[in-house]
């Protein structure tokens, strides 16, 4: 066997699990978050279906206070790549005023993502949703499956999970059921960091670091995008030269400061760090199943 | 008003990959073109494929580990990640405080929290599903699965030990070898890991009594044989207390071989030689992006492809030439075991998912029947006739059990007879499939001598096995149809919109209906050239004119092929359907 290195190892596995859920799927769709890991997903589905596109559309659900930058980056990419966008933001959610400041972190998730994502997923009959999820990220992820079943209500059962032996995956369903598939499940933050260097491949800037208008509240700097984040007494903004590690919703995601303006200096911050990237996510810090429940209550 | 973070704790994760060194990758590479612009149905960039990813130094791992309830898996797994630096700071506040919640070592950090994630897993100290843990040292990434150790969870086991090239056996120093232990090994070279390192641990228990080594070494050793592991290390450590995992332990001087990470840095694990056999390719996809490009897309499971190369595919027998092999960065001259890739072949075989392409010269089982050995995975028991789908490959087909030749004792290695199987048990079986299957045996593929079966009816995976043999071999289209016909009959083909779909194979009820729909067809031309009155004498040239000529219009705007590849899996049911 030819000796393939580490990334091009799990590049052809994460390709294998694509083609292997399109192929299976009645109606797939990509989850597309905006992040690293989304650019890498989409990337690689781009790989497995050349010359052609890839045969589903992609989705992302809108809770209407992601960074602008990614909102741009997002319209941006899926022109240029000439794919089939779906933006899908919770209305109910929206009329009912559901925000991060004033419902609170839990909330504000539960109501614009958890339910956004079953809703959008409902109303387009998607069977197969891909998602950038990695098991390294959180430890019940872990545990989770390449293709992990849903039930109609999209809930989890982490007790009741498919065995997949080799790379074997059942992909049966019943009618209701669908599969959250996760092509980059054996990745982890520094592999997603170096094939994005490697492969040149456009990630959003908020990623660099950059002076950015920063607020320093409850021990993580928030960055101020827009004007519906309101000062506290005592609070102020500063201009920083920060970063930011994820990407989420702008009030629920904690920038680190950083000089790191280039894939480079990404990396190599990357090995000197002594934070798991997911420190800079609110929602995780509840108890210590939290991101377990989360995803018994279908949060990817 | 509640702020959005107010209820801030420390994290609380096992995000537990990062923070070691990368496998060596040094900032080389970062040009190149952006691949995702070329994207616009240029098909190639022949550039482009020559790209390496990293540095070649970096390598990947995956291996397993297993042992028994409290032999300390999950504290060796989070000893190697604190070790490697690979946990972070937040979650190590976090172990600090699930130790005092939780924990079952005292004062000492418990490990096996870093692990355990699942809040089942937490409440009952104990591992129940295979995790996945992460981490890379200088020379190599590595891939755990922490395997359970209790039987209950057999099946979970020998999942992480189907993708796994190494498996790390626990034996605890105190207990010696148990029968888990049996069970464990047998499982393990079920799935033909070659290579295993066996861990004696909890030498800090057993003063580190080389003694007490030696003996237990002995005594798997006495079990070696009827295993077939090929390459067997012995490493006394205390997962505990941290001796010989990393560094060489003061404790064992008595101990002169590797530490358990110098081990799992430098092994070549022995597997399955894939570079050394007949090429194959199951198709996951057909490719069809637009009329002129008909790609089959999959990962090698052996061997090698390059252009011109001759193929067969199966189980149709269709023969054919590769005209081009597409790697994820463009086409190629060739690729090898382990790529995803897509092929085009320079004639129009019917190759559709489930098929596999090999080399024209492979001898390769096809076969409506086929034994193994399979690990029943169902709370309901395995019995003789019982009807399956099974999945080997990309390919899936009904299939009946019709023999149970007798159980594996996995303690014992011993068979005997059985009229079913329970859960966990492993069987000598044999399956006949309603439709020819592809398969070779295990021991000469790992891909396409692996399968899991599937409840028709309830859709859980109900066992995963092994090809043994496979059985009589079905006839296959001995002599293939575009490459080795004569002109004339590749213009008949042509005439009759059958090249694309393999002329031999159609009906010929079908064939005779539809020159029967073209000579109707021509003859009502010549009757409107009749009513338009031409000459007569023009009127039977005219409708032969466009009964010869009319099918090659079909042909030449492609209104002979089907539109769509995707052949409607025949096993798929809807729900109560039955098969």
């Amino acid at each position: 066997m030819k000796h393939m290195t580490h990334l091009q190892r799990l590049e052809a596995e994460s390709i294998f699990i694509i083609r292997e859920a399109a192929a299976s799927a009645e109606n797939p769709v990509m989850l597309y978050s905006i992040g690293k890991d989304s650019a890498v997903m989409l990337h690689l589905a781009m790989k497995a279906f050349k010359p052609g596109k890839p045969p589903f559309p992609l989705l992302h659900v809108d809770t209407t206070w992601k960074f602008r930058e990614m909102i741009e980056f997002r319209d941006r990419r899926a022109k240029e790549l000439g794919l089939d966008l779906i933006v899908h933001t919770n209305q109910e959610g929206v009329r009912a005023g559901i925000n991060p400041f004033a419902s609170g972190s839990r909330v504000h998730t539960d109501v614009m993502k958890t339910e956004a994502l079953k809703q959008a997923l409902d109303k387009y009959k998607f069977d197969m949703a891909f998602g950038g999820a990695r098991r390294d990220e959180e430890k019940s992820r872990a545990k989770e499956r390449v293709f992990s079943l849903r039930t109609p209500e999209h809930r989890w059962d982490a007790k009741n999970q498919r065995p997949e032996p080799w790379r074997l995956f059942n992909t049966r369903k019943k009618k209701g059921e669908s599969f959250r598939v996760f092509p980059l499940s054996n990745w982890t933050e520094q592999d997603v960091w170096h094939y994005i260097a490697i492969e040149n491949i456009p990630v959003v800037p908020l990623y660099f670091a950059a002076p950015r208008p920063i607020i320093r509240r409850d021990g993580a700097l928030i960055m101020k995008d827009d004007d519906r984040m309101e000062l506290k007494p005592g609070e102020s903004v500063e201009t920083m030269m920060v970063r930011f590690r994820t990407l989420g919703c702008y009030p629920l995601t904690g920038a680190v400061e950083s000089s790191a303006a280039s894939l480079d200096d990404i990396i190599g911050e990357m090995r000197s760090s002594r934070v798991s990237e997911r420190q800079g996510r609110v929602i995780d810090q509840d108890s210590g199943a939290s991101m377990e429940e989360k995803k018994q209550e279908g949060y990817f | 008003m509640t702020s959005p973070i107010t209820a801030r704790r420390l994290p609380d994760e096992a995000d537990l990959a990062q923070g070691s060194i990368p496998a060596a990758l040094e900032d080389e590479t970062f040009a190149g073109p952006a691949p995702d612009s070329a994207t616009d149905g240029e098909v190639i960039d022949p550039q482009g494929a020559m790209k390496p990813l990293v540095s070649p130094a970096a390598s990947l791992l995956r291996f397993i580990t297993c042992g028994s309830v409290d032999d300390g898996k999950s504290t060796l797994i989070g000893r190697l990640l604190f070790e490697t630096n690979s946990v972070f700071d937040d979650q190590m506040e976090a172990l600090k405080r699930d130790t005092k919640k939780f924990g079952t070592t005292g004062e000492d950090l418990d490990f096996a929290l870093l692990v355990d994630g699942l809040s089942a897993e937490r409440e009952q100290g104990i591992t129940i599903d295979v995790a996945y843990r992460y981490f890379s040292t200088g020379n190599r990434a590595f891939i755990i699965a922490d395997t359970p150790g209790h039987e209950q969870y057999t099946r979970n086991m020998a999942t992480g030990a189907s993708q796994a090239e190494l498996a790390i056996i626990l034996v605890d120093a105190r207990k010696g070898i148990l029968s888990q232990t049996r069970r464990h090994s047998f499982i393990t070279s079920l799935v033909g890991i070659k290579s295993v390192i066996v861990a004696i641990n909890k030498m800090d228990l057993v003063d580190y009594s080389e003694a007490r080594f030696e003996e237990i070494k002995r005594g798997y050793q006495a079990i070696l044989p009827t295993l077939g592991f090929t390459d067997v290390t012995f490493v006394p450590v205390s997962a505990k207390a941290g001796d010989n995992i990393v560094a060489p332990s003061p404790n064992t001087p008595w101990y002169r071989g590797e530490t358990l990470l110098e081990r799992l840095e430098t092994v070549e694990p022995e597997t399955f030689d894939a570079g050394a056999e007949p090429f194959r390719l199951p198709v996951q996809w057909v490719n069809r992006p637009n009329l002129d490009f008909r790609g089959f897309s999959g990962s090698i499971v052996g061997g090698k492809v390059a252009r011109g190369d001759a193929i067969v595919a199966l189980p149709s027998g269709g023969r054919s030439r590769v005209k081009g092999v597409f790697g994820p960065d463009g086409e190629v001259a060739s690729a090898e075991a382990g790529e995803a890739v897509t092929i085009t072949l320079t004639d129009e075989i019917d190759v559709s998912r489930g098929d596999v392409i090999t080399a024209a010269n492979a001898p390769t089982g096809v076969s409506r029947s086929f034994s193994g050995d399979l690990l029943w995975m169902a709370n309901r028991p395995l019995i003789k006739g019982g009807r399956m789908i099974v999945k080997i490959g990309s390919a899936q087909t009904p299939a009946t059990l019709s023999s149970l030749d007798g159980a594996i004792d996995i303690h014992s290695y011993e068979t005997r007879p059985a009229d079913a199987l329970t859960m966990n048990e492993i069987g000598r079986v044999k399956l006949t499939a309603e439709r020819p299957v592809v398969a070779l045996p295990y021991g000469e593929n790992r891909d396409l001598g692996a399968f899991i079966l599937i409840d028709p009816v309830s859709n859980e995976t109900v066992a995963l096995g092994v090809v043994r043999t496979v059985g009589e071999p079905e006839a296959v289209a001995p002599e293939g149809h575009a490459e080795n016909r004569s002109g004339l009959a590749r213009l008949a083909d042509l005439w009759l919109g059958e090249a694309a779909r393999g002329g031999a194979e159609h009906r010929a009820e079908h064939r005779q209906a539809k020159i029967r729909a073209r000579i109707a067809g021509s003859v009502l031309v010549g009757f409107l050239a009749l009513i338009f009155q031409m000459p007569l004498l023009l009127v039977p040239v005219l409708a032969l004119l466009d009964f010869l000529l009319r099918p090659f219009l079909a042909v030449a705007f492609g209104a002979d092929r089907l539109p769509e590849e995707r052949k409607l899996d025949p096993t798929v049911v809807d729900e109560g359907g039955g098969i």
